[in-house]
């Protein structure tokens, strides 16, 4: 039994090793200073620069134009998340209450057709967005960041399957106390769906957050740079004798892993309900 | 407070499945009715065109004076209690009760009003903070009935709304049920599978079957008379015994045993013959009785279920729990007592002259006429 216990727990830390140590070596890494990363390499011990990195990073004019601060580039990277989650999750909803409510034609083969594109990432259709939005010129914008990728197969899938699950009566019921179409939504559905919702936010937002491929199509202005293209900038700076400031880019790197890890923090509880249970 | 009329009303699905078939019910205002009959009878089906949750194929649904076909279900005045309560199980006991009120721009003070006096007369009071989640089933229930009554509607809708709880509990709940709408005069209309809960509760009973009525009547009279060997074999506990036999003048021949009716039989050939396994009675054996052979016995307690055979005929019949059982026993039964069915399943009524007007007034004269 004891023996058993001690494998247990030996199996999960060298688990917890491997998804952690790196986060922590990017992080002790982040507060050396850059010659020493790159005379060194990688290092566990702490540099005792962590104030002025993080302090450059968030503050310092960066980028091509110098008008460009992480502090900056993490607003944008929020804008974009959150924009992208909240969107995603509205227009999903609507979609899977349409699909799953209301009786019109083709609805099943509407529903498919939607399912269908979950075959096909961004990066096949990006040109002829790139080639809409250029036209309407939202390049350089925040709806032409958010919009385009607001369509989302992998929602409806999800809130259409919450939707069937929710009792025929309930919506019975909720006809005969006299609630239209619109009601039922908003005082039934909406908070039955709250779990459902963060899970999809959590998710949804992550995967906003970590966009590189078409916010990096999309903005040319500096000033709409996000924090993952920002990592990628630091180190384009290589050239002649320059040595490329790996520990702001470390620093970075920890900078664009908070928010995200704060978010699924405080929504855990309800995503692991949300994607496991729901309260019917 | 409305009557409700029902009139010739047919559900055809699309692909021509007719799961009510012109089915005409006509609830007097303060009425109790109860739509009873196996699944798949067209109970449901009908409750929910009453309510608007359907649409009507054919025939017209009349609550108080007004048509109500094309009414939406909001509109029609009425409350419905489902069979798994269908409670908003992310609002408060309160906002439950509320809802309905609220969407119909009721005055605060007077949802308020009729929240507190329904939660009172259900005995809810204390949970009105609650969400459903933290009911047991039975306070649930309560809290769907109240739903339906802070909405004081013409009509309650009850869609077998007891067949989630325990048997006990199933047994209070009806009580309280029939209470209720006895104290609030609301016309209701009750499905349900459970022949008890339709004899206990019904002022008359529907039975359905194969979306057609089959009898509509008072409890006792459905339970003396039924109007066919499907009525029969389906109310009353334990179900009629129906058994071949044979009329000729005024005896009936079941298998090699004669019993004299004393009457002119209702028909002439072969009938079925319903016999209540409680009106049988052990007797000494003699020409007038059959002879019964002991298959199983159940155990009730108060009396005891005896199965066996009538020569190959299957019987049961319900004897008091000291009596000695034997291999075989002699019984009898009055032949007043006795049942006729045509080949086609279909009650033959006596000729009597007093019958039908006896078999309307059970409590005065509890002997029923045939």
């Amino acid at each position: 039994m004891q023996r058993t216990k001690v494998l247990d727990h030996i199996i999960l830390l060298i688990g917890v090793f491997i998804m952690v140590a790196p986060v922590v070596v990017a992080f002790t890494t982040s507060t050396h200073e850059a010659a020493d990363i790159h005379s060194n390499g990688l290092s566990l011990t702490w540099g005792g620069h962590f104030a002025e990195t993080y302090e450059t990073v968030l503050t310092r004019q960066g980028g091509f134009t110098g008008k460009v601060t992480g502090f900056n580039m993490m607003m944008n990277s929020m804008i974009l998340g959150l924009g992208f989650a909240a969107g995603k999750i509205v227009l999903s909803m609507l979609a899977a209450y349409a699909i799953v409510y209301f009786r019109f034609p083709l609805a099943t083969a509407a529903f498919w057709i939607i399912f269908t594109t979950l075959l096909l990432p961004l990066e096949v259709r990006i040109l002829p967005s790139y080639e809409v939005m250029n036209t309407l010129k939202l390049t350089n914008t925040y709806p032409g960041l958010i919009v385009p990728l607001l369509a989302s197969a992998t929602g409806t899938f999800y809130f259409r399957q919450f939707f069937k699950s929710v009792p025929d009566e309930l919506l019975e019921a909720a006809r005969i106390d006299g609630a239209g179409p619109f009601k039922f939504f908003i005082d039934v559905l909406v908070p039955l769906s709250r779990t459902m919702m963060a899970a999809i936010f959590i998710i949804m937002f992550v995967y906003g957050w970590n966009q590189y491929l078409w916010p990096t199509l999309m903005t040319t202005d500096e000033g709409f740079f996000t924090l993952v293209r920002g990592i990628k900038q630091i180190l384009l700076v290589w050239v002649g004798s320059n040595i490329p400031d790996y520990n702001e880019a470390f620093a970075l790197a920890i900078l664009a892993m908070l928010p995200p890890v704060m978010i699924v923090v405080v929504f855990q509880r309800w995503f692991i309900k949300g994607l496991t249970e729901s309260d019917k | 407070m409305a009557a409700i009329d029902i009139a010739e009303v047919s559900k055809i699905y699309t692909g021509g499945v007719e799961a009510v078939k012109s089915v005409s019910i006509d609830i007097t205002d303060g009425e109790l009715i109860v739509l009873v009959g196996p699944s798949g009878c067209g109970k449901s089906t009908l409750l929910r065109m009453v309510a608007g949750l359907e649409t009507i194929s054919k025939g017209t649904v009349k609550i108080g004076t007004r048509i109500v076909n094309q009414v939406d279900p909001a509109e029609r005045d009425i409350a419905m209690v489902f069979q798994n309560y269908a409670l908003y199980p992310h609002m408060t006991v309160y906002d439950n009760l509320a809802y309905g009120l609220r969407n119909r721009k009721t005055p605060r003070a007077e949802i308020d009003a009729r929240v507190t006096e329904a939660a009172r007369m259900l005995e809810i009071e204390p949970y009105l903070d609650r969400k459903p989640r933290a009911l047991s089933g039975g306070q649930r229930q309560r809290v769907a009935m109240g739903r339906a009554i802070v909405r004081k509607p013409a009509a309650f809708l009850f869609d077998e709304p007891l067949s989630n709880l325990d048997a006990k509990l199933r047994v209070s709940m009806r009580g309280e049920i029939k209470r209720l709408q006895k104290r609030l005069g609301t016309t209701s209309l009750y499905v349900t599978h459970d022949q008890l809960e339709a004899m206990t509760l019904a002022d008359r009973l529907v039975v359905l079957n194969g979306g057609r009525i089959e009898q509509i009547g008072r409890p006792l009279d459905v339970y003396h008379a039924p109007a066919s060997t499907f009525v029969a074999s389906f109310i009353g506990s334990p179900a009629m015994n129906l058994v071949k036999g044979t009329l000729e003048g005024s005896r009936l021949k079941i298998g090699t045993h004669t019993i004299e009716l004393g009457y002119p039989a209702p028909a002439a050939g072969p009938v079925t013959v319903g016999l209540r396994a409680e009106d049988l009675r052990p007797a000494a054996i003699s020409e007038q009785a059959l002879l019964f052979r002991v298959d199983y016995v159940e155990e009730l307690g108060a009396q005891r279920l005896v199965h066996g055979a009538v020569e190959d005929q299957e019987l049961t019949v319900v004897l008091a729990p000291e009596m000695p059982l034997a291999d075989e026993l002699a019984i009898t039964i009055p032949a007043d007592r006795l049942h006729f069915f045509a080949a086609n399943g279909k009650r033959l009524y006596r000729q009597a002259t007093t019958g039908l007007a006896s078999a309307r007034t059970p409590t005065v004269n509890p002997e029923p006429a045939l």
